[in-house]
């Protein structure tokens, strides 16, 4: 019976496929499986925007929103109405065509990434050989959306946005990359399926994740701290800093297009999310072998929803980086650490198993760490301002 | 250490998450329309038009001297004097308005109508929700919505009140005190004082 | 020669044209990406995904982009036009035209070797890496240095002056 519901999705795809003709099934398959897809995650979007909201003046000590609907649950709703019937205004000297297609760009490239993500067991849109690669690829083309919003507004503000906001991207995209090559060596596989039923087992009544290794929690932390800069959250949120530096490359967009912007957004943070959760938690396996009677799509959502708890609680804490503070962070920080953990997770598998390579493994990443955090602090005395000119 | 600020932080923060929840105090929004601070005494926004008694047409402390109208820096209140006399709230003959608007999506709250007013005819308000549908008639108001009793006023702004009415009495006694004595003196020189006593009541 | 064939094989024809004859640099940039997208197309439709995804992670995520800052760092925010000479052109095409008969050539000979496909390998990443560490691990280990050699090159070229001169 567990095993019942967990397929069940499988199983109604199945059974209503079989009433179509054989001609029409391939189209059929794909768009029953594509549909649930595109609804779920813009669904998700929904609710996060409303828990986030409630989440943050919880922090703070406020309510956040509480009038539309019961707890103001209703909320993205009235949000969702208001930016479709706004103007959209699009400035007089825009390329037109080019300020229309960055938002659907973006929202089309934040769709795709999700073909790759198991999503629960069997529940996989395309299997791919090299389905690790494809993400990342397919993410990158983010980066040219964000150029072409900037260009394409024809504004110095939105350019001097998308200027910034790029430099973060292809900065963190690094980290992201090689933090997760430490995942690809282990499970020898570029597809994301083998690399969740690699993970899948137990040992007595613990799961056999890669976040349980000296590498794969330096990965796993390299990881959702380059997400996060690659999806534009706090304290990464320089592209969109609204209230000090003017919204960075969407100022020019209004309505829907802006709209179309914000759900890119959150969809992308819930994309290199699923994929952390793929790589270095499981995917959809259970957190222990006596749970797995829950369902597997169950437990990625769970899993999804911690990890965007997480986010919004460092969204709660931190304040924005500066550029510089970015930059090195990334290149003098992250991309050395980032390397010294596949050496590390190379040393780990010439080793055999026992006590010896996990004292190894930790002592290269805590020493390097240490070191690369006094080096990254060097020269830099800590201080209270004085503004030359301002007194 | 390295991000031990940030463990600082999000300890911080988490506090501050659960802590709302269990205690209310924490929690320093007011939830406007069902919950309200009380107004403090100064509180203004715009002008109304005082009354003495229970008849607000016949109890209107203004005169129609137009002073306020002249003064007021953006032009806002709009007064047409009447031809005839009422009586008053003393049951003096005294000029009125026949209208009085005052346009407060123009009004600035300067508060200059009220300090210029010799009457003590024009206050203050607190009342803030005044939204309205119609951009330009709703929020011009005229006579009848001004109008507003001396015990409102006494209840907004006590303090003020209380000082304005008691000057006002003074002044009432003072100038019953001057009537009783011209009566006097008419009874006993009864030509001569009757035109510039006339004079007076303008 | 399939549909899909066509459609990408025109997208890219398109593109790649177009990036030479618009007058806006930008558009150009773009057209670019649009062509070296349906290329990728192309890589996958035959079966090469690691070749295909490559191609959209280097090209698309980092030369189109790399391209694209170029041109708005070393020209003025107006729209640059371009206005080639004639001559330009005669010579631009001489030049595209013998590239194309050597590259043709190529193709046209190197068919006969083609036409005995071997079987479709299992996994093509897989057999992708082991080649790249066993047959051309020395290739691949000259590649690697000569790109950290130009990585410490454009720091040295980006630092500031007065410490390279310390």
């Amino acid at each position: 019976m567990p095993e019942m519901i967990d397929q069940i999705f499988v199983l109604l795809k199945h059974w209503l496929l079989a009433y179509v003709p054989a001609a029409l099934q391939p189209i059929v398959s794909a768009v029953l499986s594509v549909v649930p897809v595109l609804v779920a995650f813009p669904l998700l979007f929904a609710i996060t925007t409303v828990l986030e909201r409630k989440g943050l003046g919880r922090m703070q000590n406020r309510y956040g929103p509480n009038r539309v609907g019961p707890f103001g649950i209703l909320q993205p709703m009235a949000d969702g109405i208001k930016s479709l019937t706004k103007e959209d205004i699009i400035p007089r000297t825009a390329d037109q065509v080019v300020h229309f297609l960055a938002p659907v760009m973006l929202v089309i490239a934040s769709f795709v990434v999700y073909s790759v993500l198991p999503i629960g067991k069997n529940m996989v849109l395309a299997n791919l050989n090299a389905g690790v690669l494809f993400f990342f690829a397919v993410g990158s083309m983010v980066e040219l959306s964000v150029f072409m919003a900037g260009w394409s507004s024809r504004s110095k503000y939105s350019l001097l946005g998308a200027m910034r906001a790029i430099a973060q991207m292809i900065s963190y995209e690094m980290p992201l990359v090689l933090a997760s090559v430490v995942v690809i060596m282990a499970a020898g596989s570029l597809s994301t399926v083998a690399i969740v039923n690699m993970q899948a087992g137990y040992t007595g009544i613990w799961p056999r994740w890669y976040v349980f290794t000296p590498w794969g929690l330096t990965g796993f932390v390299i990881f959702m701290i380059a997400a996060t800069a690659e999806s534009n959250r706090c304290p990464f949120d320089m592209p969109e800093g609204e209230s000090e530096i003017i919204a960075g490359y969407y100022i020019e967009y209004s309505g829907f297009k802006f709209a179309l912007f914000f759900l890119g957004e959150y969809l992308g943070m819930f994309a290199t999310s699923a994929m952390a959760i793929t790589l270095f938690l499981g995917g959809w396996a259970a957190p222990f072998s006596f749970l797995t009677w829950i369902p597997s799509y169950v437990w990625f959502f769970v899993k999804l929803l911690i990890i965007i708890m997480a986010f919004i609680w460092v969204r709660g804490t931190l304040p924005r980086l500066r550029m510089d503070q970015l930059m090195n962070f990334a290149w003098k920080f992250m991309l050395p650490l980032s390397i010294i953990n596949i050496v590390g997770a190379g040393v780990w598998h010439l080793i055999p198993a026992g006590f010896t390579r996990w004292l190894i493994d930790s002592l290269l990443v805590i020493v390097s760490c240490v070191l690369l955090s006094r080096g990254i602090r060097r020269g830099k005395s800590f201080h209270v301002r004085t503004y030359r000119f301002a007194s | 250490m390295l991000g031990e600020g940030i463990l600082k932080g999000l300890t911080e923060t988490a506090r501050n998450f659960l802590g709302s929840y269990v205690s209310k105090d924490r929690l320093t929004t007011i939830q406007f329309p069902e919950e309200r601070l009380p107004q403090i005494e100064a509180t203004r926004d715009f002008p109304f038009l005082v009354y003495d008694g229970t008849e607000w047409e016949a109890g209107l402390r203004c005169v129609s001297c137009q002073i306020c109208e002249k003064e007021c820096p953006p032009k806002c209140i709009y007064i047409e004097k009447s031809k005839d006399k009422k009586p008053d709230a003393t049951g003096k003959l005294q000029f009125y308005p026949t209208t009085f608007n005052i346009d407060i999506s123009v009004c600035m709250s300067c508060q200059i109508c009220v300090e210029v007013c010799p009457f003590d005819a024009i206050k203050m308000n607190v009342e803030f929700e005044m939204s309205s549908e119609d951009r330009f008639g709703g929020l011009l108001l005229r006579k009848e919505q001004l109008a507003k009793s001396n015990e409102y006023y006494n209840k907004i702004h006590p303090t003020e009140a209380t000082a304005v009415d008691a000057a006002l009495a003074e002044e009432r006694a003072k100038a019953e005190a001057k009537a009783r004595q011209t009566t006097e003196a008419k009874a006993a020189t009864p030509a001569p004082m009757a035109t510039p006593e006339a004079g007076e009541t303008k | 020669m399939t549909i899909t064939f066509l459609l990408l094989a025109a997208t890219t024809i398109t593109g790649t044209a177009a990036a030479m004859s618009l007058k806006n640099l930008v558009h150009c940039v773009l057209a670019l990406t649009l062509g070296l997208v349906s290329l990728a197309a192309l890589y996958l439709q035959l079966g090469a995904q690691f070749v295909g995804f490559t191609q959209i992670l280097v090209y698309v995520g980092a030369v189109a982009i790399l391209a694209a800052f170029a041109i708005m760092m070393t020209r003025s925010a107006e729209p640059a036009v371009l206005t080639g000479s004639s001559s330009f052109r005669v010579s631009g095409a001489l030049i595209a035209l013998v590239v194309f008969a050597v590259l043709g050539w190529a193709v046209w000979s190197g068919t006969g070797a083609l036409a005995v496909l071997g079987p479709e390998p299992e996994a093509p990443v897989n057999e992708i890496g082991v080649a790249l560490m066993h047959r051309f691990v020395l290739p691949l280990e000259i590649i690697g240095l000569l790109l950290t050699a130009a990585l410490i090159g454009a720091g040295i070229l980006a630092m500031d002056e007065t410490r390279r001169t310390k």
